[in-house]
């Protein structure tokens, strides 16, 4: 049988519990003694910790998360990257897989480019340093891009990635979706296509408890061949 | 302004309200799609829109604070909301308004989360009918949390004034032209803290007092359809299965 | 300044090569359009038009004025276009600047130049007093195509309006003290009474991108267009007005297939124009 703890939403300075019992989590200030909101949110309880995930905002950068940037500015030994944060993010030409010299950023990111990067560093000023420097991580060429809220990317990858392996599953397409609320479909136009709709259903439906299984039933209903 | 106009008729005030009365009030969340957060706000005659962008980078560079976010509020007319069609433009008024609701705002967003930052935030009156300064703050607050900015508070706004000898809440557009008193107050409804308040005519301290008093019910009021407004637009999204 | 990525870029061109576009629509296919009329309270008409996500408001105001020195017996109409910054992250506040300016010109001069608006009927006293028709354009949100969207809704506002007698029957009561024949023209128009207007014309607007030309363009296909056409013909199928803008070319062979899909989309929108305004 599921516990499932009934959600609720909750608004900015909406008393939420006392810290005598409770511990203020993210999303949450402190005022004499009580915990309220900071934000427009879902209230999560988690252990003794009272916290509020976010419905809307900007992508708020985390060390180690996946990103999708657009690069904004070509620097002598480094790149401006948008990555939909309140600022843009700095790439340095150390922390790309390639051997940049002075005043050839351009040759490798220009304007427009779009890049698969991690978080690398967000400091006390909120300055930010993303890196290219890993295996997984490069320069996109082709498929296309669709913006979402950030705070839906958790619905749209689904519990240990089940609804990111279901789209992928049934349309052969290579998906990535970074935790800013970019994601980059490859495939045939048909199928990106058919992402794209499917990703807009899961942006728009409720947080329903079965959705998964109710994509699964509608993108196997139109499914000419399984992987 | 005297005139012999007469601004209550069998006790009653022009438009059929008692002296504590709100005109009619409609809120929706989220009504535009580029920006970040919106609300479209109705206030009796009044018709208005607020948007927010940001936060994001503050630009010129030498516009940013390193250690907090800026609030930039842009109160603004359209030349068909009034009368006598009004220039396109900022004029002084305008500025003044700007910079009052800026700093009723500032209070209340937790700036600290966004050194060098800028929160715009666009209110735009498409249709005035007295008291927009006040609408035009509450309809950015709902805009404000509609784009997920952090907040110890919802603000909000109401008027009283002095119209005849007595004092009433929410004026409406003659009693605004021909009353003696007019007072806009915004207040951060969880402290109760005086956000905005300003004043222009004649009262005593006891009518100050009356007209204080009644604004602050009066915005109490408010930041109830204010939040009911917000978790109207929400609260589908939790829809059971 | 909003980067569009050149991943989206390349992925139109990619789709258009297949006759495709993003949003599933076919070249001369617009996107849904949504009229409101007569919604502001103040002025003398107004409408709001939604094409797709685009929203623009756009209100009349009219004022009694001198005429122009040239035309001594006909109504003066102006048109002024506000970008105002809550309709797109990338517009600023300030002065109207030479985007805002070429929509209101462009605007303008479809509305003038169908002569939609019976200038002739809007004089109060020749060489005196004429009406003013003022037209404001506000783009609340901006998703592409704000040319047909401020046209559209400029239009429909002409069709809510009303001349404001009763407005300013104060200062033409003033005026008829000394203009003999204002008092004439009280007796003969004295309550509000609907602008004077004949037929429309609608503004229909391309662009291009490599090689290929759509009508009705989103977003994305604006900001990687080269170059953009719009046409504003009326019922008639006759052209009335014309700007190409943006430093890409057009061949005379797509400029002519664009004039004729806009007769053909501005018989579709001005139908849709007569059903919201009841004509």
């Amino acid at each position: 049988m599921n516990q499932q703890k009934k959600r609720e939403i909750v608004i900015p300075s909406q008393l939420l519990g006392e810290v005598k019992n409770k511990k203020a989590g993210r999303g949450t200030f402190v005022e004499k003694g009580l915990i309220y909101s900071e934000i427009l949110g879902i209230l999560d309880e988690k252990s003794d910790y009272i916290n509020v995930v976010p419905i809307k905002g900007r992508y708020d950068p985390v060390v180690k998360d996946f990103v999708i940037g657009i690069v904004q500015e070509a620097m002598a030994s480094s790149w401006l990257v948008d990555i939909n944060a309140a600022y843009p993010a700095l790439l340095h030409v150390n922390e790309s897989p390639w051997d940049v010299d002075f005043g050839e950023t351009e040759k490798y990111l220009n304007y427009g480019d779009s890049i698969m990067a991690k978080v690398l560093q967000v400091d006390k000023e909120k300055k930010l340093q993303i890196t290219l420097k890993d295996y997984n991580l490069y320069k996109i060429k082709g498929g296309q891009i669709i913006d979402v809220e950030p705070s839906k990317v958790p619905r749209i990858i689904g519990k240990k990635g089940s609804m990111i392996t279901l789209l992928k599953k049934y349309t052969k397409c290579r998906i990535f979706v970074g935790q800013n609320g970019r994601i980059w479909i490859d495939g045939n136009d048909v199928d990106i296509k058919k992402v794209i709709e499917t990703i807009n259903m899961i942006e728009n439906e409720s947080l329903s408890f079965g959705l998964t299984n109710k994509i699964e039933e509608l993108l196997k209903k139109d499914a000419k061949d399984v992987r | 302004m005297k005139s012999d106009i007469k601004l209550f008729i069998d006790g009653k005030r022009l438009d059929g309200r008692k002296s504590d009365e709100l005109r009619k009030i409609k809120i929706e969340a989220g009504v535009l799609h580029r920006a970040e957060g919106s609300c479209y706000l109705e206030w009796g005659g009044n018709k208005i829109i607020a948007a927010i962008y940001g936060p994001r980078e503050a630009i010129p560079r030498h516009t940013q604070n390193p250690l907090r976010a800026i609030v930039n509020a842009r109160y603004n007319m359209a030349a068909f909301s009034v009368d006598d069609r009004k220039r396109p433009g900022p004029d002084r008024r305008s500025t003044e308004i700007s910079k009052v609701i800026s700093e009723a705002l500032e209070h209340v967003i937790l700036l600290e989360k966004f050194p060098r930052a800028a929160i715009d935030v666009n209110i735009e009156i498409l249709d005035a009918e007295a008291g927009t300064r006040c609408a035009g703050l509450t309809a950015a607050a709902v805009a404000l949390v509609d784009a997920g900015i952090p907040m110890k508070d919802i603000p909000v706004a109401c008027a009283a004034g002095k119209i005849e000898n007595q004092i009433v809440l929410d004026l409406g557009k003659e009693e605004d032209n021909f009353g003696s008193a007019d007072m806009p107050l915004a207040i951060s409804p969880r402290t109760g803290e005086i956000l905005l308040l300003q004043m222009d005519g004649h009262l005593t301290q006891e009518e100050f007092d009356k007209a204080f008093d009644l604004a602050l019910k009066g915005c109490y009021i408010v930041s109830d359809l204010q939040k009911k407004a917000i978790l109207e637009k929400y609260k589908p999204i939790l829809k059971e299965e | 300044m909003t980067i569009l990525p050149s991943i989206k870029r390349e992925y139109l061109i990619k789709l258009a090569k297949d006759g495709k576009r993003v949003d599933g629509r076919t070249f001369d296919e617009y996107r849904k359009i949504e009229i409101e009329p007569g919604i502001i309270s103040k002025a003398e008409g107004s409408a709001k038009v939604k094409i797709g996500k685009t929203q623009v408001l756009a209100g009349v105001k009219m004022d009694i004025g001198d005429p122009y020195p040239d035309i001594p017996e006909e109504g003066v109409m102006t048109t002024a276009a506000e970008l105002i910054p809550l309709a797109s992250p990338d517009f600023e506040a300030g002065p109207p600047r030479e985007d805002a300016v070429e929509l209101a010109r462009v605007v303008d001069r479809g509305i003038r130049e169908s002569e939609v608006i019976q200038v002739d009927k809007l004089c109060i006293e020749p060489y005196e007093k004429v009406w003013m028709i003022f037209i404001d354009i506000h783009i609340l949100d901006y998703d592409g195509n704000l040319f047909d969207a401020a046209s559209l809704a400029s239009l429909t506002a002409l069709y809510t309006a009303h001349i404001p007698i009763e407005r300013l029957r104060p200062t033409l009561e003033k005026l008829q003290e000394s203009h003999p024949v204002i008092k004439k023209y009280l007796e003969e128009h004295p309550k509000d009474y609907k602008l004077p207007l004949k037929d429309p014309p609608i503004s229909c607007t391309s662009v291009k991108y490599n090689g290929i030309v759509v009508m009705d363009p989103s977003f994305d296909e604006e900001e990687t267009a080269e170059a953009r056409l719009t046409v504003a013909t009326d019922k008639n199928g006759h052209i009335r007005a014309m700007q190409k803008g943006l430093n890409g070319a057009f061949t005379q062979e797509e400029v002519k297939k664009v004039i004729k899909a806009s007769i053909d989309n501005g018989k579709k929108i001005r139908e849709l124009l007569y059903k919201i305004v009841g004509k």
